[in-house]
């Protein structure tokens, strides 16, 4: 059953292609249920190979299927093949899962879109592309499904191109990731030239003769790669940006699935991640998750919140890598795929029943009305602030006790990742209570210059193709970390079922007191920062206004500072380049032809015409001659 | 056609098919000359008759031709000058082969789907008399038969551009025949120096492959013959500080003459480096591929650079011409199998996406009459379809995997990468620059609010999507399946690398097998195969 595996792109390949040429025939709602069926499909087809998978004994599974030679040149060969393997098959079961509930979801959050068949067009394209990226055997195949869905996302986030901000949104996003697709390819190009191959097992059997100095280079580009696509810091501007895509899109590119290529892409590359580099990307995920979790306290846009979140999300992720727990980090990037895709979905849902209204100032009280979306809202909620048994909690203690036992600075990252969890679980709560909870605020007036709704509003609840999916996943984010349980013994489903991926499988070396503790702390980190938002938000004891310094509103003016850099001295450099071409270079070949005409006027008088002035010069010449001739025989 | 077949049939009992490319559409050009300019229909179907009838033949040549062997097939010989050792010898290797493809491919799609909007009788017979002189060029294995197709192709692009340009055109037309004669006087001088200084004993030849193999010149000799040779290239490619002829001529050209001038002409550059460069100076080219490759990556910054701050969105495409060429030149001197194979690939990507880019320019002025960037806005809305193939064009000329010009780019760094390390690194942000100055021009152009003139914007229509289908058609396969394209151009690069092997100090890469774990470090491999 392992060779039907290209089976599970082809299904969305299929439904891009019938959609490309037909959807517009096919219309709303064909187009969407047609696109739905293709990942439903593929969801199915990876069923199938996961089943297959599961028949062969642990460290046979292993399957790579080449369909033809992409690139081969010289001693050069890409392949256009797949690899099967723990990782990537479990990579694609929750992309094509989570990806098959968000496009049932959009069936009907695009309902009337005049562009309703296109966006399944991109959808489908989209989940073609990340499967391409998990499935590829080598890393150029990757890289096609890497900036396939980074293409995706571009189309995705100025779906609504006139409106300006959607644009440069999309623009802002694409480029931002070419940066990290510099890193990749340099990535590539230095295991090409140190290892003489790209496919994933090859290099994984020769990563050993690496030095320490290739690897670390190798390393850090890599995370360069990681850093553009997971949004960490130094490039995580686009991300916050990107939610002016529909909100299916936030939920599905933006936070679920495209966002976590970059730690898949560490995750498969462990063999060749020194410690060094290791130690690096450690500091680089509690740096974003920290930092965005900050910035996420002061927003008041309901999917920017989210936005922030998912940064800070992935940092964990970062975090965990860095540690060496790679089990912890795609056990993260599952249980944070199902609880932010359905607050993402849930989101949706809100500002769908609230007329596109997006400020949390002015929403309150919606639990009354739209009592499914509230309840998984609730749901998700605990999830990420990791309360326990939600999922969220199992993946998010295991980070904190990796970090705990990283070697170096230890401490400080389990610190950093402690005081993230009580942020997140304030800024969560905060968002639940200024949504679900107080009074409606639906109609208040708006400041100045704000535009409000143009009629009244009269939230309500989400047709089904949009309340389902949120049931499902609420479901899956209260059950995930079942995947993963250091409880009950032995049942530790996704290590064992990981653990021959790895170079180095990462055994938790703290004993069961200290591991309780740490637990017992950041459960308790949760607790305060839900019981802060309470009072804050819920009872309106403390003022929220000092809470909500422009500093952190404003994402402490990284992006600001980007802005003003490209646009300042950015621009004035390249309009620099572009007049030095026009008035130096160009001017220079201008000068030149002037001075041939000016030199040509200067001897024109020489030819006037007058045959006895050219008589003359025959003479001159010619008597020249003589006495150069005659001086040579002397 | 019968007047060719008689002729070919007394020739040679084999169809000498090389030397019909470059005749049949010379035939055309006469024939075209000869119908009455009052039925212009006529003449067009003239046109895309003979050019398609080279198409057929150009096709048909791919697939006959031997994809294992890299020397030159279907050679032929005539004696010309024989007293000066002149020859008509025409061959095709893997080099040629794409360009030979696309030069008879891209004609008939010019002439059929492109309005010349002017008198077309001329139009049609400048543009055959072009597709016979770049035949001839990529075909020429005599020096002085090459000499004559590289000059010949200057009079019916100066003539395009002048004719049936837009306003500025007796300049740009001027300042293009100006500066690229000015390159190949100097390589006239080289030619000549080369023939009297390296023909064998035997007597004078202007025989590229007897020059090539026999020649036994001074050091000195041969590096200041490649310099004027190389200026003569670096002029047509363009290459930087010497390319603002290239933007000035594209805008100001008819939009069948700036495609063909970015598929096929700028590719007599980057093909004479490697016909003309590598082949009969190796030495020469090791020594100063330092420096080509330096000019090459400043011209994939610089070109970039330039180009995201254009007004005009021809002008913006043109100096994307820049950059591109850039990678090409980068390519080929970093005298690599990837890096030039990568190079061959992607002067037949350039020629289909900026092709493309110029077709679709060409037919936004038609509908708007401006290419000023802040005149348009929000043309997606009013014309989706046209905004789909633009953004098609546009990822294809960005690198996207799947379409063509990665596949060139990637096989151009990655060859690139072991020889030429620091080099590669720079080269490679091109990539991020080349996302930023298309992105941006086409958010500015197709994105936003549509203005009323925007609004009435008329989408694509069927005839001009049947002309653009085919470039479409062409950036999915070769970015797809690049490998039939591939295994012909490798043999004959592999061929020519290993020359340039034998006549020099310079070792390529050693195509080490995969480091078992435990064997030896790979460090010092990496610094071995470094900067020459």
């Amino acid at each position: 059953m392992l060779e039907l595996v290209w089976l599970i792109p082809a299904f969305p390949l299929l439904g891009f292609l019938v959609l490309l040429a037909g959807g517009r025939v096919l219309g709303e709602p064909r187009a969407g249920w047609l696109a739905t069926l293709m990942s439903a499909g593929s969801f199915a087809a990876t069923l199938v190979v996961f089943a297959g998978m599961l028949g062969e004994d642990a460290q046979d599974r292993e399957f790579q299927q080449v369909l033809f030679d992409w690139l081969p040149v010289g001693n050069l060969t890409v392949e256009a093949g797949f690899l099967v393997d723990p990782l990537s098959i479990t990579m694609a079961l929750f992309v094509t899962g989570v990806g098959s509930l968000i496009h049932l979801y959009s069936v009907g959050y695009m309902h009337n879109d005049p562009k309703y068949s296109k966006f399944f067009v991109y959808l489908n394209l989209f989940l073609f592309s990340m499967l391409m990226l998990v499935l590829g055997n080598n890393l150029v195949i990757t890289f096609l499904g890497w900036e396939g869905v980074g293409v995706c996302s571009y189309f995705l986030i100025s779906f609504w191109h006139t409106r300006e901000s959607a644009a440069v949104a999309g623009k802002k996003a694409f480029v931002t990731n070419r940066v990290g697709d510099w890193g990749f390819m340099l990535a590539v190009f230095l295991i090409w030239g140190s290892l003489h191959t790209v496919t994933y097992t090859e290099i994984n059997a020769a990563a050993g003769a690496l030095t320490n100095t290739t690897a670390t280079a190798i390393s850090l580009m890599l995370l360069i790669a990681a850093a553009g696509k997971s949004a960490q810091l130094p490039l995580y501007v686009w991300l916050p940006d990107a939610m002016e895509g529909p909100t299916p899109v936030s939920a599905m590119v933006h936070a679920a699935t495209m966002v976590t290529s970059g730690i898949y892409l560490l995750v498969r590359m462990n063999y060749v991640l020194s410690d060094d580099a290791l130690l690096i990307i450690a500091i680089v995920g509690a740096a974003t998750a920290l930092f965005a979790a900050l910035v996420a306290v002061a927003q008041h846009d309901i999917k920017r919140v989210l936005a922030y979140s998912t940064v800070s999300q992935l940092g964990y992720m970062f975090l965990a890598i860095g540690s060496g727990a790679y089990v912890a980090a795609i056990f993260h990037v599952i249980t944070h795929a199902f609880f932010k895709a359905l607050l993402f979905l849930g989101s949706g849902s809100v500002i769908h029943g609230m007329h596109d209204e997006q400020d949390m100032r002015y929403m309150g009280a919606l639990r009354k009305v739209m009592p499914i979306t509230g309840a998984t809202f609730i749901v998700g909620w605990l999830a990420i602030a990791g309360v326990p048994p939600f999922s969220g909690f199992w993946s998010k203690d295991e980070i904190l006790l990796a970090a705990w036992e990283q070697p170096d600075i230890g401490p400080v990252l389990w610190a950093v990742g402690l005081v993230t969890a009580l942020l997140t679980a304030y800024y969560m709560s905060r968002q639940v209570f200024l949504v679900f909870y107080g009074e409606a605020r639906w109609n208040d007036p708006r400041p100045e210059g704000v535009e409000g709704p143009e009629s009244e509003v009269h939230p309500h609840e989400s047709p089904w193709t949009m309340w389902a999916p949120l049931a499902v996943l609420a479901i899956a984010a209260v059950a995930g970390g079942a995947l993963n349980l250091p409880v009950v013994g032995d049942w530790l489903v996704l290590e064992h079922f990981l653990e021959p991926v790895f170079a180095h499988p990462h055994h938790f070396t703290s004993g069961t007191t200290t591991k309780v503790v740490l637990a017992v702390i950041a459960v308790a980190a949760g607790l305060l920062g839900i019981a802060f938002a309470v009072q804050v938000w819920l009872r309106r004891k403390i003022d929220s206004s000092r809470l909500e310094p422009k500093f952190l509103t404003e994402a402490m003016y990284v992006d600001a500072t980007y802005a003003k850099v490209a646009g300042g001295p950015g621009t004035k450099g390249f309009d620099l380049a572009a007049t030095f071409d026009k008035v130096v270079v160009d001017g220079a070949v201008d000068g030149t032809g002037r001075l041939v005409r000016k030199v040509g006027e200067l001897i024109q008088p020489a030819q006037s015409g007058f045959v006895r002035q050219y008589a003359i010069g025959v003479a001159i010449g010619g008597i020249a001659v003589v006495v150069w001739l005659l001086s040579g025989t002397v | 056609m019968t007047m060719l077949a008689t002729e070919a049939a007394s020739q040679a009992a084999s169809f000498p098919i090389l030397t019909a490319l470059i005749v049949l559409p010379f035939v055309g050009a006469i024939v075209v000359a000869m119908l009455p300019g009052r039925r212009p229909e006529l003449i067009r179907q003239i046109g895309v008759l003979f050019s398609g009838g080279v198409a057929g033949l150009a096709v048909y040549l791919a697939t006959q031709f031997d994809s294992h062997d890299g020397g030159f097939q279907f050679e032929q010989v005539n004696s010309w000058i024989p007293d000066l050792g002149i020859a008509w010898h025409v061959g095709v290797d893997g080099i040629s082969l794409w360009l030979v493809v696309l030069t008879g491919v891209i004609f008939p799609l010019v002439l059929a789907g492109i309005d010349p909007h002017g008198d077309p009788k001329p139009y049609t017979a400048w543009m055959l008399v072009l597709q016979a002189g770049s035949m001839g060029a990529f075909l020429a294995l005599d020096v002085f038969m090459f000499f004559v197709f590289f000059e010949i192709v200057l009079v019916p692009m100066y003539m395009l551009i002048s004719g049936w340009g837009y306003s500025e055109r007796k300049y740009a037309a001027t300042k293009f025949f100006l500066y690229t004669m000015f390159g190949s006087a100097l390589m006239l001088v080289a030619i000549l120096a080369l023939v009297s200084l390296g023909s064998p004993e035997t007597g004078l030849t202007f025989d590229l492959q007897a020059l090539a193999e026999g020649q036994e010149l001074a050091t000195n000799t041969a590096r200041w013959l490649f310099l004027a040779f190389a200026l003569a290239f670096a002029i047509k490619v363009p290459m930087v500080p010497i390319h603002t002829w290239l933007p000035d001529a594209h805008t100001q050209a008819p939009t069948g003459g700036s495609v063909i001038l970015a598929a096929v002409m700028l590719k007599l550059g980057t093909y004479g480096f490697l016909r003309f460069g590598l082949y009969l100076f190796p030495e020469a080219t090791v020594y100063f591929a330092p420096l080509l490759v330096t000019l090459g990556v400043i011209g994939i910054i610089y070109g970039a650079v330039v180009a995201t701050m254009q007004h005009d969105l021809k002008r913006l495409v043109a100096y994307s011409s820049v950059a591109h060429m850039g990678f090409i030149v980068l390519g080929t001197f970093a005298l690599t199998t990837q890096g030039i194979s990568g190079g061959v690939l992607q002067m037949v990507n350039h020629g289909i996406s900026t092709g493309a880019l110029f077709i679709l320019v060409g037919m936004l002025y038609e509908r708007r009459k401006t290419r000023e960037i802040s005149e348009l806005s929000g043309l997606q809305q009013a014309a989706p379809i046209f905004a789909g193939v633009f953004t098609v064009a546009m990822l294809s000329s960005i690198g996207l995997p799947g379409l063509n010009g990665f596949a060139g780019e990637f096989l151009i760094l990655l060859g690139s990468w072991e020889t030429r390390r620091w080099w590669t690194v720079v080269a490679a942000v091109g990539v991020i620059l080349a996302a930023l100055y298309l992105l941006w021009a086409y958010q500015r152009v197709f994105h936003g609010e549509p203005t009323d003139a925007d609004a009435d914007t008329p989408e694509m229509r069927l005839a001009e999507f049947g002309l653009l289908a085919p470039f479409l058609a062409a950036m999915v396969f070769l970015g797809v399946y690049p490998a039939p394209v591939l295994e012909r151009i490798e043999p004959s690069v592999d061929r020519l690398v290993s020359h340039v092997e034998s006549h020099s100090d310079y070792l390529r890469p050693v195509d080490a097998p995969v480091v078992l774990p435990h064997e030896h470090s790979d460090d010092s491999h990496d610094e071995g195969g470094g900067d020459h």
